[in-house]
């Protein structure tokens, strides 16, 4: 013991004991400064960085989507700005019923019952967890500034410039022009919506998802230095970037071809309409019935409206019947058989074929319409009158040699168009090998027989193809064979009006046709549309511009006979074709036919007013 | 007999002596220089950081904490300066009645003290709130080191060292009653600094480490495993957050991620007025407990390190005076003061740097607050006392 209070205390085990005391100093001191050169020198520009990110907020400012104009420049879709009622979730009270209580201020002042907030919320949350809620779009100033003044009792509550899509006028090409929506989960993780982020519209159909990267622009952003509760601090504007507009989009479309197409598809029932530059592939216009005004995809909808959208297998009022439906064709694809037929050397224009109305073909009796006999029949008035018996006889010629599928297949028919929206049918061609593959796996009760090739020579049978692809059939039928990429987008536009891209849509593929063949098919499409007893004659004898058409109609199981009609025109020189099809609208005449003629009135409008004042001069 | 070996060494004329005459006139003569240095040093770094980093922290007073840890300085140090004159022995003599202020003043606190977060600490008086736990760290000290000589020869061994660790375990209970379990903390380990020196033996602290290493067992793990809580839940995060950071990044860790952040952030050589993270409020208590966050961020590794310098060469003025008292009391007090500067260096700079949990302990000297700046300088105070004391009693064997 080395206490002695009056003395220094002496002896080795005091230095002992301050020298432990020391080199465990030593070693304390060592590791503070060994965790400080670890920080401010070794990683530094880490934590620097990170302190950086720290006092700064990211405010996206958003751009303003492109518009979408007709091929006149008539604006199709353009958007509107609106002040929509934003709620960032996660500044929310955590106590329940302080949160409830602020829930049910906020929804007296826009309106909404408590239940119907925290619906909206869970809605949304749903679709996009993280983003701001959307409670309310075109909020009054008044309540703006209201909630500015009294920001302290609405925590997470923001007022956010945003923009509407607005459709000026209301149905018109909605299956074309689609919708936008907001991003999902899913979607996120998709390559081409890399620098998305939750909250963000993307093109939901049609031209909008199509074309979504030109029309979608580049959010801007501001970057506000703020201090540990997120409050700005001031003079802490640090970069802004302006954001950048999305780009114009230029259709192919003529907006009054459009808008005549679908008032007559309209007055005829559901169905389906296409016309098309048979040279270039340009769609001028194409529609479906029925229809829906895209703005409801803008406002939040009811379970009713969400069903009559979504879930009604009969309207389908979403379903693109010009490109997604699948139909047989009736008579408007014979000129197909005639086509392989003639290539073929299996018939030549002259050959006449007996039509007594009917005619008995591996046992069973294939009948005209009506049982209506023609007498000896060659091929251009086989299709003046559409005689059945003289495409029969056609199909049981080439019922085992694969030729009528050969040409249908060359012609588009069950194949992909290339067409620039994501809403396409392939449809189905059938063949030998199909059926028989189908008899062999238990799908059906027959192998191919050869009354599967007199059915599909007039277009009937299990044949599923679309308008669109008939267009396709029948533009390379004018234009002397080449297959066209159907397509709806010209070009697209700064907000200025300068050309910054020109679509480009080549020929897909060519398919000879003999120039002889293609003018007497031509021929006997002209007789049929508009001389004497043709099919079309009721509707287009009176039409002052000379076409090509054909009427058909198509037998569907458990339903009414479909209506179809394609023409091109003007003949002899084509340049458009259109197709039109009216699901249960019996004869071709009846109701396909005066769709086509209303469109092709409107293209015509300057030369068949001038033919009418001619007529009324005379 | 064995010298020390620094006895030897005080035959060599002080370095830092100064001229005799005036000196002694302004009772600066036989001071340790070096100690007065580090302490004035950092009492400047504290005035210079506080000047700068809390400008934006009371508003219409830019110079409010700055204003205020000025007069705690000089307050401080006018204190300290008195203390040096006097002989530290007398102390010892008056070691019942430090003692017994010392419980009481602390006991006082649960009655008239005014609570602050959740904590009773501090009285409120006109001018500034006075926490007796901060003087206390340095009276228990005193008391203790006087209760050791006193009792060197009575009893066994055993019954020396429980009576110590009683007496030195009473006051630091109250702090942590209050709660305050950085301070009481302090008091415990101040405790073992002044047994150590009272030549303890080593077995006797072994005992007590196992002990305490079973402690925290029971208070870290057992007892919230079997729903007896010891701690309240606040403390018991703080103290284990630090070990995993990022998993309470934003809840108890928070603070210390964001300390982290600052003082990496500064680098080598400091942000300056762009020091975002303490300027920004994103290191709460920067004036305070995370104040070498300020430093860290602000004038980087080169501030940083000097300041740790000046702490490292306190300690080894305090160990120092520690072998060169006259008497054993004086090594005791020295000792004490030595270690528990050491502890609260130690557990607040490591708090900052992340490798130490959160515990209230502020930065002596640098933290600002009125009781801890004025105790501080008082233990130096202390310090010198021993120094000039030592010296005196020299003076009649050396000639110099």
């Amino acid at each position: 013991m080395y206490l002695r209070s009056d003395q220094p205390p002496q002896g080795s085990r005091l230095s002992l004991r301050v020298a432990v005391l020391g080199g465990a100093a030593l070693i304390l001191f060592g590791i503070l400064f060994f965790r400080l050169w670890n920080l401010q020198v070794l990683a530094g520009d880490e934590y620097l960085a990170e302190a950086k990110n720290n006092r700064t907020r990211e405010v996206k400012i958003i751009a303003p989507r492109g518009e979408i104009l007709d091929r006149n420049g008539e604006v199709l879709v353009d958007s509107r700005t609106s002040l929509a009622l934003q709620l960032n979730t996660t500044k929310l009270p955590e106590d329940p019923a302080e949160e409830s209580a602020q829930l049910e201020r906020l929804g007296e002042l826009i309106g909404m019952p408590l239940r119907k907030v925290r619906r909206t919320i869970e809605k949304e949350e749903e679709v996009a967890a993280g983003a701001p809620v959307t409670l309310k779009q075109d909020v009054r100033f008044e309540l703006i500034a209201y909630l500015e003044e009294n920001q302290a009792e609405f925590p997470g509550v923001t007022v956010q410039r945003v923009f509407v899509r607005r459709y000026p006028n209301e149905t018109l090409a909605a299956h074309l022009l689609g919708h936008v929506g907001e991003i999902d989960e899913e979607e996120l993780k998709e390559p081409d919506y890399k620098h998305l982020e939750p909250g963000d519209e993307i093109g939901r159909a049609g031209v909008e998802a199509g074309y979504d990267r030109f029309l979608r622009g580049e959010p801007g952003i501001t970057r506000i230095q703020v201090n540990a509760l997120g409050e700005p601090t001031p003079g802490g504007q640090l970069v802004s970037t302006a954001p950048t507009p999305g780009e114009n989009l230029k259709l192919t479309i003529d907006a009054e071809v459009q808008a005549a197409g679908e008032a007559a598809l309209a007055a005829k029932g559901f169905g389906a309409f296409v016309s098309m530059n048979i040279e270039t592939g340009e769609i001028l216009g194409l529609g479906s019935y029925p229809t829906v005004d895209p703005t409801v995809f803008t406002e939040p909808m009811t379970q009713q409206q969400v069903n009559a959208l979504y879930q009604d297998p009969v309207t389908a009022p979403l379903f693109n019947r010009a490109t997604e439906g699948a139909y047989p064709t009736g008579s408007i694809f014979k000129i197909i058989p005639a086509l392989a037929a003639l290539e073929n050397g299996v018939i030549t224009p002259e050959e006449t074929i007996y039509d007594p109305g009917s005619i008995t073909i591996g046992g069973q009796e294939f009948r005209n319409a009506g049982g209506q006999p023609y007498g000896a029949v060659a091929l251009a008035r086989a299709l003046q009158v559409s005689s059945d018996v003289y495409f029969y006889t056609l199909g049981a010629r080439m019922w085992d040699s694969g030729e009528l599928q050969d040409w249908a297949s060359k012609l588009g028919i069950a194949r992909w168009t290339g067409l620039d929206l994501p809403e396409e049918a392939k449809g189905l061609l059938p063949t030998q090998q199909w059926r028989d593959q189908l008899y062999k796996e238990g799908g059906t009760d027959r192998p191919w027989s050869i009354g599967d090739n007199v059915q599909l020579a007039t277009g009937q049978g299990d044949l599923q193809t679309s308008p669109l692809q008939m267009a396709v059939a029948y533009a390379a039928l004018g234009n002397g064979g080449e297959i066209v990429t159907p397509h709806v987008a010209l070009e697209v536009e700064d907000t200025a009006g300068r050309v910054l891209k020109e679509f480009e849509f080549g020929v897909r593929r060519k398919v000879p046709i003999d120039p002889t063949h293609r003018a007497e098919i031509l021929e006997g499409l002209h007789l049929a549309a508009q001389v004497e007893d043709g099919t079309g004659v009721p509707v287009f004898g009176d039409f002052p511009i000379p076409i090509a058409g054909k009427t058909g109609t198509a037998e569907r199981v458990g339903y009414g006979d479909q209506s179809w009609f394609a023409a091109l025109s003007p003949y002899p020189n084509p340049r458009i074709v259109t197709i039109a099809t009216v699901e249960q609208g019996g004869f071709g005449a009846e109701s396909a036919a005066p769709v086509v003629l209303s469109i092709l009135e409107e293209i015509y409008e300057k030369q068949v007013s001038e033919a009418t004042t001619a007529v009324e001069a005379e | 007999m064995t010298m020390y070996a620094t006895r030897t060494r005080n035959a060599r004329p002080e370095p830092f002596t100064v001229h005799v005459g005036l000196a002694e006139r302004l009772g600066l003569a036989n001071l340790d220089w070096p100690l007065m240095v580090s302490a004035l040093g950092l009492t400047a770094f504290s005035l210079l950081t506080l000047g700068q980093a809390t400008q934006n922290d009371v508003p219409g007073s830019p110079h409010y904490f700055l204003e205020r840890q000025t007069i705690y300085a000089v307050l401080g140090i006018v204190a300290m300066l008195a203390v040096m004159r006097i002989d530290y022995s007398r102390f010892r003599e008056l070691r019942v009645g430090i003692y017994t202020f010392l419980c009481t003043s602390i006991a006082l606190v649960f009655v008239f003290g005014f609570a602050a977060r959740g904590s009773r600490r501090a009285f409120e008086l006109p001018f500034f709130s006075f926490q007796p736990s901060e003087l206390g760290k340095l009276l228990l000290v005193l008391a203790l080191a006087g209760f050791v000589i006193d009792g060197a020869r009575r009893g066994s061994q055993v019954q020396r060292t429980v009576r110590y660790l009683c007496l030195g375990l009473a006051p630091a209970a109250l702090v942590f009653l209050q709660p305050d379990l950085g301070t009481s903390l302090v008091f415990g380990v101040a405790t073992l600094a002044v047994m150590y020196f009272g030549g303890v033996p080593w077995t006797h602290f072994a005992v007590i480490g196992g002990v305490l290493t079973a402690l925290v067992a029971l208070v870290l793990v057992v007892a919230p495993a079997t729903g007896v809580p010891l701690l309240k839940g606040y403390q018991e995060e703080r103290l284990t957050s630090f070990l995993d950071p990022g998993e309470h990044a934003s809840g108890a860790g928070y603070q210390q991620n964001q300390s982290v952040v600052a003082i990496g952030a500064g680098e080598l050589t400091g942000r300056g007025d762009k020091a975002t993270q303490t300027r920004l409020d994103f290191v709460p208590e920067r004036h305070t407990d995370f104040i070498f966050a300020v430093i860290g961020e602000r004038y980087g590794f080169g501030g940083a390190a000097l300041v740790l310098s000046l702490y490292a060469l306190l300690f080894w003025r305090a160990l120092r005076i520690t072998t060169l008292s006259k008497n054993s009391y004086g090594t005791l007090v020295a000792g004490g003061i030595a270690v528990s500067l050491l502890f609260q260096t130690f557990v607040n700079v490591g708090m900052n740097l992340g490798i130490m949990p959160i515990t209230g302990i502020p930065l002596p000297l640098l933290s600002y607050g009125g009781s801890s700046v004025v105790a501080t300088f008082l233990a130096v105070g202390v310090l010198q006392s021993i120094n000039v004391q030592a010296h005196l009693s020299q003076k009649g064997r050396f000639a110099w």
